[in-house]
């Protein structure tokens, strides 16, 4: 079945594959999983707000996240970006960010809608008594959430936080339709030049399945490891 | 911000000659329709198939069943579009793969683009089908040996109705989500509604009018599916039960 493929084509690529492309996914994953943990969390303790107005700006915001295509969102921050940043900046005219700084604004904006609704799982998941104890105690809304809810929110999360990551990994090679130079971009481009693209593409899906199952399983094995026995 | 607005671009003609803009943007959510609806009958078919095969006891067939949502959920789903239309071609006897080849657009990549996304479904559905099962207590099962059925007869009888109306809701929303990511069908080339957004802000350089237009659409198309499914969840709800939401990581 694999006569006249020509799987040298890896060998000679590689180093670029995995140097350039494999970083840049890597990269992006870590900052933009960092970035929607951090205003995912905050958009969830808005719409678990008491004031009205919060509660609903977040809620609109991740309803129209959670509702429209990746790719449609990843296009729209591609183009409305530089506008932003050219009008804050004063320029008057559009200033161009390049890809990885569009697709990292674009990932953290679109997954924190996602990680959003995960920690508000987790901290409707925490009984109502921990929250007034810490009122008991004297602590403010801010000390009661950072010290009380929001570690237990995270662990009972942990797992769920995690799996949405490996999606979040999966889903930043969507920045092939802008061009960028991420694991599919590089090897996408290795294949049109050289016409590999059965070698180069099935190494992709291998590369892909194997750090997205391994990530997997050792979720899985954290899951049954930090498991609270109640 | 120093954006020239021309919303009656939306009513120019475009440059392929079918129209107006807003016309070939509707044509795109046509497509977008056409594909996922395809595709969710693929993914519900094997789904169902696959998810009820994993709950039942015997080890291999479960076994089996797990192995295939590995392999479908640990591959990027654009990735599993390129393998589909670049690759898979290239590796069947070649007078098939030419002949695929030669198939002309846009059914070139529909073709692809529904067999993708429906087996890429078809997992979320699995697992969806087998959370349903296994969320019923044992004694149903037990009860249908009790009284002399079959394991089939069991499924067919007394398993499946009720695991299918408990999991209605997150069927929904995975529906949803064929919606949305038939939008990666664009880069095997199929013009779907946010290709069409894209390549209307090509043809006009209205790149804001383009995506604002094609989100609206996504919304109101979004809310059709909530409210139709809504009338049908309220219809087959299982008596006596606290019809919760499950939530789940996913997209």
């Amino acid at each position: 079945m694999f006569t006249g493929y020509d799987f040298d084509v890896i060998q000679r690529s590689w180093v670029y594959l995995f140097r350039d492309g494999m970083t840049f996914t890597l990269t992006l994953t870590a900052l933009a999983m960092a970035g929607g943990i951090f205003f995912g969390t905050l958009l969830a303790m808005m719409r678990l707000s008491k004031f009205r107005v919060l509660a609903m700006a977040a809620g609109g915001y991740v309803n129209l996240m959670r509702s429209l295509p990746l790719v449609l969102v990843i296009f729209w921050f591609f183009f409305l970006v530089p506008y932003i940043y050219g009008w804050l900046a004063g320029a008057g005219k559009p200033i161009p960010i390049g890809a990885f700084y569009s697709a990292l604004i674009t990932f953290t904006m679109f997954e924190a809608a996602y990680y959003c609704e995960i920690m508000r799982a987790g901290i409707q998941s925490i009984p109502r008594g921990q929250v007034w104890s810490g009122y008991a105690l004297g602590l403010n809304y801010w000390q009661t959430m950072g010290q009380i809810v929001l570690p237990q929110a995270f662990r009972n999360m942990l797992p769920v936080l995690l799996t949405q990551t490996i999606v979040l990994f999966q889903d930043t090679s969507l920045v092939y339709v802008i061009s960028a130079t991420d694991f599919l971009g590089a090897a996408a481009k290795v294949a049109n030049r050289d016409y590999r693209l059965v070698e180069m593409y099935t190494f992709v899906a291998v590369v892909y399945f194997i750090i997205s199952y391994g990530l997997s399983t050792l979720v899985k094995s954290l899951q049954s490891r930090i498991a609270i026995i109640r | 911000m120093n954006y020239n607005w021309n919303w009656s671009i939306l009513l120019a003609p475009e440059p392929g000659g079918t129209g107006i803009y807003l016309k070939y943007l509707f044509v795109g959510l046509g497509w977008t329709l056409a594909t996922a609806l395809a595709a969710w009958v693929i993914a519900l078919t094997i789904g169902s198939v696959v998810g009820t095969l994993r709950t039942t006891p015997h080890k291999w067939i479960v076994r089996l069943g797990n192995a295939y949502v590995e392999i479908f959920r640990n591959v990027p789903l654009i990735v599993q579009m390129f393998l589909w239309f670049f690759v898979v071609p290239e590796l069947l006897p070649k007078g098939l793969g030419d002949w695929i080849k030669q198939v002309p657009p846009p059914w070139g990549s529909y073709l692809p683009a529904v067999l993708c996304l429906g087996l890429f479904t078809s997992i979320r559905v699995a697992e969806q089908v087998k959370a349903g099962v296994q969320s019923l207590s044992r004694g149903q099962g037990m009860a249908g040996t009790a009284l002399g059925l079959t394991l089939a007869q069991s499924y067919r009888f007394v398993l499946l109705p009720q695991a299918f109306r408990i999991v209605l809701p997150p069927l929904t929303s995975e529906f949803m989500n064929v919606i949305k990511n038939s939008s990666v069908a664009l880069t095997i080339g199929l013009l779907e509604l946010t290709g069409r957004a894209r390549a209307m802000q090509e043809f006009s350089f209205k790149v804001f009018e383009a995506f604002a237009a094609a989100t609206v659409i996504y919304l109101l198309t979004n809310l059709l599916v909530v409210f139709a499914m809504r009338a049908l969840e309220k219809k087959v709800r299982v008596p006596g039960l606290i019809a919760a939401p499950m939530s789940a990581a996913g997209h």
